[in-house]
């Protein structure tokens, strides 16, 4: 692991994230959603409670298309231009350029995730809410952020394509997201205990649910941290697969 | 000193590269040379360090290819077939990131910018967008990422595919300037260019090595070789068939009208006989001149079997 190279590897990422103007349609699309789901669904106002409940709630139903279309290009890109032989070819390393563009990508996300700080400015106008609940709220946010773009780093690895890469990765979150909904574990009925208690322990909504009420549990840190790095291994195992052909 | 041994890529049934093997010393420039899918792009990503072997090994400077990768590519300059670049970046911004990933900072990066971009000549483009550059533009961005670190062992794979004459001239003055004291392995398809620039070709067919020579021992091969090309003026034509005489000629072949190809035969030198028998008859020549040789004659030969056909002219 080479801090610098994953550093400058991260850089050249972000660099072409802002390179065209779609990185600002994405983040304003993603301000003007986050905001009619807090206000229109959640009922942010009619609620007239001091927090953001309403806001944070939404946020996995959010990042479920907003993610994948983050990390869709990461690698998938890189294969169709070619320019994978290049990056690979130089003095780089296959974990720091995962890393590295990982970190561009959750950046990335975590710049969009920031500029929703009207909606924090405006509950603290309108009430007292607890800040450090909030705190909690966008770090635990961002924590899962990163969970759906590590998913979709792999995914994005795995196809030429870009719009594959974003519908395999669109299937996969989903299937982790709703892994703890009573529905999904009914199918699971006949299964041994731990069997349920773990696909259900697999749950982003079950983890999240905690964390948009603020309360940031060290155990879901841990999962998501041990998440990204799962998929970013995988990510790097199926790169060298990738490359062979 | 690159070192390839046994060399073998498969891809599921199909043999890339089938048992090659060759040494490059310091100071030399390899050709690479074959038709279509012979192996060259394959061979020279593995030994970029992009494709590992199926079987065989390559060493570079001592160091082995797939046991140290990274070490490899730090002293390798490699263009990847087609130059491959960040299309949405400008020149400038790509080939900045391109010297912080060769370990140049601040002051030192410029001047090593600065330095590359003056020997490519990409002055006037520096602050377009990759994307919107010509081929031969996007060609030379792919060059000055290769020689950024000034390598000491040059890998690249057709650098002169889509460039006009005068930057190929250019991009072939380039490689002689640099292959002092370097190891240099360049593929192509243009076999005027091994003569240009290589001190060594290698001619490869279906992974297989075919021929390692010197271009121009590799011209000599050719039936051309010592060959004359010959345009009497009219109203010799008749008595053409009288040349069979010359004692040493293999045989005459017309090329186009009063245009005659006299092969020697082999290892003969058949000028000063012409010249005499020319002088004794009292014909009248428009043109003559000697054939050093062609590759592409030679190639054809090696890499599909068949001989070149004469209607080409001389």
């Amino acid at each position: 692991m080479n801090l610098n190279m994953t550093s400058i590897v991260m850089r050249r990422q972000l660099h072409s994230y802002f390179a065209t103007p779609v990185a600002y349609v994405f983040i304003l699309m993603f301000l003007v959603l986050s905001g009619v789901f807090s206000f229109y669904l959640g009922h942010f106002y009619e609620k007239g409670q001091a927090d953001l409940n309403a806001f944070f709630n939404f946020h996995p139903w959010l990042y479920l298309f907003f993610m994948p279309a983050i990390s869709m290009g990461l690698w998938s890109q890189e294969r169709q231009m070619g320019t994978i032989e290049l990056l690979m070819t130089l003095p780089i390393g296959h974990s720091n350029a995962v890393l590295g563009k990982f970190l561009a990508a959750w950046l990335f996300a975590g710049i969009a995730l920031m500029l929703t700080f009207p909606i924090w400015v405006t509950v603290s106008y309108l009430g007292d809410p607890d800040h450090g609940v909030i705190l909690a709220g966008y770090i635990g946010s961002w924590l899962m952020a990163g969970g759906f773009l590590a998913i979709g780093s792999c995914m994005s690895v795995c196809s030429k394509n870009q719009i594959v890469a974003f519908i395999l990765t669109v299937v996969v979150c989903f299937l982790f997201m709703v892994s703890g909904v009573s529905m999904v574990l009914d199918t699971f009925s006949l299964a041994p205990q731990w069997v349920i208690d773990f696909v259900a322990g697999l749950s982003f909504l079950t983890r999240f649910d905690g964390i948009a009420r603020g309360v940031l549990d060290i155990r879901d840190v841990v999962y998501f941290i041990a998440l990204i790095g799962l998929w970013l291994y995988l990510t790097k195992t199926f790169l060298q697969r990738v490359k062979a052909n | 000193m690159i070192r390839v041994k046994n060399l073998s890529m498969k891809f599921d049934d199909f043999t890339a590269v089938d048992d090659l093997s060759f040494d490059v010393a310091e100071g030399e420039v390899l050709g690479f040379l074959g038709p279509n899918g012979a192996g060259k792009s394959t061979t020279m990503k593995i030994i970029s360090g992009f494709l590992q072997a199926t079987s065989g090994e390559v060493s570079v400077c001592g160091l082995l290819v797939d046991q140290d990768p990274q070490k490899v590519q730090q002293i390798m300059g490699y263009l990847p077939e087609g130059a491959p670049a960040y299309s949405e970046m400008t020149v400038w911004a790509f080939l900045d990131f391109i010297a912080q990933v060769r370990g140049f900072s601040g002051n030192d990066k410029r001047k090593r910018l600065q330095a590359v971009v003056d020997q490519v000549q990409l002055k006037s483009v520096l602050h377009q967008v990759i994307d919107t550059l010509s081929k031969g533009f996007v060609r030379r961005v792919g060059l000055a990422q290769a020689i950024m670190h000034d390598p000491k062992v040059l890998i690249l794979d057709e650098p002169t595919d889509g460039l006009d004459p005068n930057q190929k001239y250019q991009v072939r003055e380039l490689i002689k300037s640099l292959s002092k004291d370097k190891i240099v392995i360049i593929s192509t398809h243009i076999l005027e260019e091994v003569s240009a620039v290589c001190s060594r070709a290698l001619i490869i067919n279906q992974g297989k090595l075919l021929l390692d020579d010197h271009p121009e021992k590799l011209e000599k091969q050719s039936r051309y070789h010592n060959a004359i090309c010959l345009q009497l003026s009219e109203g010799v034509e008749n008595s053409v068939k009288s040349l069979q005489g010359i004692a040493n000629i293999e045989s005459v072949e017309q090329i186009e009208e009063r245009k005659y190809m006299l092969f020697p035969r082999s290892g003969q030198m058949l000028l000063p006989e012409v010249v005499r028998w020319l002088d004794k008859q009292g014909w009248q020549v428009e043109s003559l001149h000697l054939e050093k040789g062609r590759l592409e004659d030679v190639f054809r030969q090696v890499t599909t079997g068949e001989l070149i056909p004469q209607q080409e002219a001389c």
